[in-house]
């Protein structure tokens, strides 16, 4: 139905209404994933950056619009075939009692198995790379439950990665994780990014946001108000409409991206300061 | 081929097919299944009139004596088959059950089903139903509470706690209703409809097994070919549907399968308490294996009946127990022993 005219991207969403029951969390949207981009959504809580990523997941019907893979309606693909291109760590998944590290990575192949085909040399190659990639591969006969966070996280990645899909969805992967596991993640996905996947994750923390992403996408109560490349259209203006924060913006000095500093009320003292 | 340590997994790899096998869970089948031979053999041969083992054979296909062909034929065999059957049918539909709302305490026996199916029963009793008409009634009562319960819990698709939360609420409701038919009941009506209850396999002849067997015809290929993605929903639904499942689809069918399984198992044995909550929960723990298992779960079930019926009838001979009272025994104690040693 909706024309596309966004090439270069595989993933598009159309004119979406997206509503939980009764309550409509966004009307109109539209928005495209770039290919090969590290695509990040960002906004204020509750501003629909989950709701807009759960859909283009479809794992949120839209009550309009439409979510488009390929140029073909997602819905109207084959649910296992969907699997094999985009492929989704939700917010939080349930790990199964007792299950060891490396079986759960291996689930990651389902939509390239069947019946008769259970575990193929692909299949077997797949999960050893995704732990290698994740830097799970001492951890293969661990048990999940027994992790720490940060390692448990890595194997959902890497579960995620063993599905070996060239578009990857992330919502919120660094959510109760402390700063270096944060970081840990995050330069995971910037490795992703580069070997050539299209990534798109839906992060909180502005400044992470600006390191990682090669797309921003900016949300505020369910409509997009700035979008692109995160050095071009990250300013002052922008982070008080969006964030309702002053602040200043300065150079990154490690990664030369946007670095976010708010206006602080107190200062120290000049002959304290170092 | 890298090993996980639950046993590892054995790949079977034949040109273009494959299939992952775990040793552990292959070699508990195995165990369970010349336990399941030992229980029959032992039910077929011993009780008031012995007949030795190897006159069994002779007995069933017509070679033996008339007598032992009456009992081991028309008294012993039928019963001792749907007792395998029924247990089979209480523990896969557990299993199914505990798998979609991934608690234990979504037991068939917990969320109403098993109470729908007993309503179901004496009200048959006590309108003087035959027994065709009681097994009817069963089965009837508990696809009514399932859809019932199911619709109540429905919101846009149906979560696991929300059915555990309604079939609870089912069950009480029902339990109360039960207890108001047996206090209004005559004192016969009341009497047959308490022992059903409790659950037996007493004097069940070909005609309790056949229903049984067929469900479990239709059924198990059905469930051998949902039991993966089941397997993947137990992660959560948005995880499920990222890889590929079509998650309400499987679990509708699963929740049908479990019903039927409840419904015509309940149907044939009066609401057997405990082998659907058990079963799954002793069969996970042998074998070891993440999440619950479909199959291992149905053999450990018919385990448990046919010994605990074994149990029930040769223990305080000539005393006859009713089996609802034994697979509550064993399988609980046996439970709490599995905990304990859970604990570490």
């Amino acid at each position: 139905m909706a024309s596309l005219e966004t090439s270069g991207s595989r993933l598009t969403g159309t004119g979406l209404t997206l509503a939980y029951d009764q309550r409509v969390v966004a009307t109109g949207l539209s928005v495209a994933i770039p290919d090969e981009s590290f695509t990040v959504i960002i906004g204020p809580n509750a501003c629909g950056k989950s709701t807009l990523l759960r859909a283009l997941a479809r794992m949120l019907k839209p009550k309009a619009g439409a979510v488009h893979l390929d140029g073909s309606v997602i819905t109207s693909l084959p649910s296992k075939e969907v699997a094999r291109r985009l492929g989704l760590l939700p917010q939080s998944s349930i790990v199964p009692d007792g299950i060891t590290v490396a079986d759960l990575v291996a689930r990651g192949r389902y939509p390239h198995q069947k019946l008769m085909r259970q575990w193929s040399k692909a299949d077997e190659a797949a999960v050893d790379e995704a732990m290698r990639a994740t830097d799970v591969t001492e951890l293969a006969d661990r048990i999940v439950d027994e992790l720490s966070g940060g390692q448990r996280q890595r194997v959902w990645l890497a579960m995620a990665l063993a599905q070996e899909t060239p578009i990857l969805l992330l919502d919120e992967p660094t959510t109760f994780l402390d700063i270096s596991h944060q970081i840990e993640v995050l330069d995971l996905c910037a490795e992703l990014h580069e070997a050539g996947r299209t990534m798109v994750a839906v992060l909180h923390d502005l400044n992470q946001a600006c390191r990682y992403a090669t797309h921003l996408i900016v949300m505020k109560a369910g409509r997009i108000l700035a979008e692109g490349d995160p050095t071009e259209i990250v300013t002052p203006e922008l982070v008080r409409e969006v964030f309702d924060l002053r602040c200043e913006i300065i150079q990154d000095p490690q990664s030369g991206t946007p670095l976010i500093v708010p206006e602080a009320r107190r200062r120290v003292p000049a002959t304290a300061a170092f | 081929m890298r090993d996980a340590p639950a046993g590892g997994s054995l790949n079977v790899r034949l040109g273009p097919w494959s299939v992952r096998l775990a040793p552990r869970a292959l070699l508990v089948s195995l165990l369970l299944l010349l336990a399941g031979l030992l229980v029959t053999v032992a039910a077929l041969s011993t009780g008031e009139f012995t007949v030795p083992v190897p006159d069994i054979i002779g007995a069933l296909f017509g070679q033996g004596t008339p007598v032992a062909e009456l009992i081991v034929g028309k008294l012993r065999a039928p019963r001792v088959v749907t007792g395998l059957l029924v247990g089979a049918a209480f523990g896969m539909g557990g299993a199914i059950f505990q798998s979609l709302t991934r608690n234990p305490l979504g037991s068939p026996d917990f969320i109403g089903f098993t109470a729908g199916a007993s309503t179901g029963g004496i009200i048959a009793v006590v309108a003087g139903g035959s027994a065709l008409t009681i097994a009817g009634g069963a089965l009837a009562g508990c696809v009514v509470t399932a859809v019932l319960v199911y619709a109540l819990a429905y919101r846009g698709g149906v979560q696991g706690y929300r059915l555990v939360l309604v079939g609870i609420g089912a069950n009480a409701l029902l339990l109360a209703v039960n207890s108001y038919i047996l206090t209004r009941a005559n004192i016969n009506d009341a009497a047959t409809a308490g022992a059903w209850l409790t659950g037996s396999l007493s004097g069940r002849g070909w005609e309790h097994a056949r229903p049984v067997a067929l469900a479990l015809l239709v059924l198990l290929p059905l469930c051998a070919y949902i039991s993966r993605p089941m397997r993947m929903i137990e992660m959560g639904d948005d995880a499920a549907k990222a890889m590929g499942v079509r998650v309400e689809a499987v679990r509708a069918a699963a929740i049908a399968a479990g019903v039927l399984l409840t419904g015509v198992a309940t149907a044939a044995a009066g609401p057997v308490i405990f082998v659907a909550m058990a079963a799954p929960q002793l069969a996970r723990r042998l074998t070891r294996s993440p999440g619950v298992t479909l199959a291992s779960s149905a053999l450990m079930g018919a385990v448990l009946l046919t010994a605990a019926d074994l149990a029930a009838q040769r223990l305080l001979a000539p005393t006859q127990l009713p089996v609802g009272v034994l697979t509550a025994a064993i399988g609980g104690t046996y439970l709490v022993l599995l905990l304990r040693k859970d604990r570490h």
